[in-house]
Order: C-alpha cells, then sequence, then structure tokens
C-alpha cells in the first residue's frame, strides 16, 4: 500500500521533470520536452493502473495552480484551451501502453515500444486531435494537420520508452511492476 | 516550489474557492454553444473589466498568460481569412480567449491551500467507496516536495554528464532519473511503515 503510493506519487513527480527539464536534446539536437515520454514510461513502468493513477493525480495539481506542464504551465485554463484533449489522453495513454506491457509477453523493449506507441501515439493524439477539433471548431481531419508536425518527435520517444524500460528490465528486474 | 497564484493581492483572493470554482465552470459551459459574436464580445469586455476593477497589475500578468494561445490564435487567424468566413473566426477564438481568462482568473486569484480545501471537502463523500482523503492529501505533499528533490538530480546528472562530455546532456540521463524515482519511492515507502503507515 505505501509501497504504491510512493511510486504514484513519485511517477508524477518524475512527469513534471521530464517537461521542466529544459529541452532534452533528442538524437541531433531537435529539442523537444520530454514530457509525454514521462506519461509513456508510467505506463510501461508501474503498469496500467498505477501508472493511469500516477496522471490523474500529476493533471490534479496542474488544475490546483501547480507550474507543472512542459514550460512551466499549469492552472485550470490548459484544461479548456486548445490542448485540453492532450491532457485528457495522458492518462489513457498511460493504461493502454501498461496494459500493453502487462498482457504482451513478447521481450519488454519490444512490448514497451508497442505499448507506448499504442498509448502515446495512437490513443494520446487521437484525444487531442478531437480537442483541437471542438476547441477551434474545425473538422477531425483539419485539427490533424496541427498535430501532424509532432509525430516524428513523439515516434522518437516511444521507441526511447521502450529503450529505457528495457535498460530498467536489466539492471533492476524487480523494479519493473508492470511485470511484476 | 512557486503556484501560478498571483502575487498581485486582489480583492478575489479572499472570495471562497468553491463558488469561484463553480462560476468559471458555469460560465464555460454556457459560452460554449454561443455562436452570437455580440454576445461573445460583451462577455470578453465584462471579463476584461472584471480584471481591471481587480487591479491593473494583475491585469497586466492575466494578459501575459494568455500568450499561450498564440499559436492558436494565428492559425484561426489565417485559416479563417483564407476560407472568408471571419465572422465564424471571431466566435471561435472569443469563445477560446473567454473561456481560458475565465479559468485563470480563478487559478491566479485562488492560493493551493484554499484549493486543496476545496477539493478535500468535495471528496469527501467519496470515501465510504475507499478514497482515502488523507491518503490523497499525502500523495500531493509527496509530488510538491519532490518535485524539486527530483529536478535537483537531473541537475547533478546533466552537470556530471557535462564534467565528461563535450556534448550537452541528452536522453542518457533519463534511465538514471527514472531509477531515482523507483529507488526514492521504495526509501520513502519504508520510512511510512516505519513510521506506522497509512
Amino acid at each position: 500500500m505505501e509501497r504504491n503510493l510512493t511510486h504514484i506519487a513519485l511517477f508524477a513527480a518524475l512527469i513534471a521533470v521530464l517537461g521542466l527539464v529544459p529541452k532534452i536534446d533528442l538524437a541531433s539536437g531537435v529539442p523537444i520536452t520530454a514530457q509525454s515520454l514521462g506519461i509513456m514510461l508510467c505506463g510501461t513502468v508501474l503498469g496500467a493502473k498505477r501508472g493511469t493513477l500516477a496522471v490523474l493525480l500529476f493533471l490534479g495539481l496542474t488544475a490546483l495552480g501547480l507550474p507543472l506542464l512542459a514550460g512551466g504551465r499549469g492552472g485550470l485554463g490548459v484544461f479548456v484551451s486548445p490542448t485540453a484533449g492532450y491532457l485528457v489522453g495522458f492518462p489513457l495513454a498511460a493504461f493502454v501502453a501498461g496494459l500493453v506491457v502487462e498482457k504482451w509477453r513478447a521481450p519488454v523493449g519490444i512490448a514497451a515500444f508497442g505499448g507506448a506507441f499504442l498509448g502515446g501515439l495512437v490513443v494520446l493524439h487521437a484525444c487531442g486531435i478531437a480537442g483541437m477539433a471542438v476547441v477551434l471548431g474545425k473538422t477531425l481531419p483539419e485539427a490533424a494537420g496541427l498535430a501532424l508536425p509532432f509525430f516524428a518527435g513523439d515516434l522518437l520517444k516511444a521507441v526511447i520508452a521502450g529503450a529505457i524500460t528495457q535498460g530498467l528490465a536489466r539492471v533492476r528486474p524487480q523494479a519493473l511492476l508492470s511485470r511484476g | 516550489m512557486l503556484t501560478l497564484t498571483s502575487a498581485h493581492e486582489t480583492a478575489a483572493h479572499r472570495w471562497p474557492a468553491g463558488p469561484k470554482l463553480a462560476a468559471a465552470a458555469l460560465g464555460s459551459a454556457l459560452i460554449f454553444p454561443v455562436q452570437a459574436l455580440p454576445v461573445i464580445g460583451g462577455a470578453l469586455l465584462a471579463l476584461a473589466a472584471l480584471h481591471l476593477v481587480l487591479g491593473w497589475g494583475f491585469t497586466r500578468e492575466a494578459a501575459g498568460r494568455l500568450w499561450m494561445l498564440w499559436p492558436f490564435l494565428l492559425v484561426l487567424t489565417l485559416w479563417h481569412l483564407w476560407t472568408g468566413e471571419i465572422r465564424a473566426g471571431a466566435v471561435i477564438a472569443g469563445r477560446m480567449v473567454f473561456a481560458v481568462a475565465l479559468a485563470n482568473l480563478v487559478t491566479m486569484t485562488t492560493r493551493l491551500d484554499a484549493m486543496l480545501a476545496a477539493v478535500e471537502r468535495v471528496l469527501t463523500p467519496f470515501a465510504r467507496f475507499g478514497l482515502n482523503p488523507r491518503v490523497l492529501a499525502l500523495a500531493v505533499a509527496l509530488v510538491i516536495r519532490f518535485t524539486p528533490v527530483l529536478l535537483d538530480k537531473a541537475g547533478q546528472l546533466r552537470q556530471a554528464w557535462r564534467a565528461r562530455s563535450p556534448k550537452r546532456a541528452g536522453v542518457a540521463i533519463v534511465l538514471p532519473l527514472v531509477l531515482t524515482a523507483l529507488d526514492d519511492a521504495d526509501h520513502v515507502a519504508e520510512a511510512l511503515r516505519a513510521r506506522g503507515g497509512l
């Protein structure tokens, strides 16, 4: 019980830190924030249930007025802005990523990449695009055009999430609660 | 860690959190189906007037926080100039700015403790379904405490990297950071159990 609570809380903090750390350079110096990497890792490392709770805790604190979102944003305003769909998608993405790693008995790195791809790319952008379509009064394909530039970076993040989860399974197998 | 509450002390800081939250939710819900430009314009003017009544410095800070909407306003402007439906674009943009500004107003004038107290009141009825407000409060405190701790650790990892490499620290520091979070979680769990548990 205590262990569940502290893991959920520490990973909520980890999502915040990955968004606040100024620009982790991916590969050839493309600066993108790693916040959605944190969402993916919540699912692939903690598993579906705990990962979702960690993301919900993170979002709850953001709503209370803590500047935890990438770039130090937060407060209630972000939940009615055009990007609100992505916030709704965050817990779903962690849940899907965790579920894939738990159920799919592939090697952990591959399962984690699959989960991060399905959750952090497919589910997250589906929610985000729907949110932009509603707030900006556009059709879904038009809103999808706005999300398109971010697909490449998120694909890279899914690969990294897979690699990190695999590395974790190697150095600290008992810490990988999603496969526990 | 600093919250997003405005340092400009206004009269609205003393209004109770619950009604402010309810009013903002109601305002957003009411404005959303509105298609009439004069209504939205009037709502925006009223909101701007409310900000001005609360103070000039406060208004400037609030305006600064709306800056995050500029990419979307740019997209809307270009799109609706292209299609010629300028009135529809103004409705969408006005609605968006109103909803975000209204929600920001609540965040800027409500302190974290007042917000937490409001959440606790709302969640009290759920206690019988197993949602213990004390556990939730502890989780919130842990996140607030450990975000700066992990941020520090990330800074240390980055510096250690720079001592060894001419390149900037990249994604290589994420795995040790995750390990730190997992280890800290285990330590805190042990400490909690040693003090009698939850």
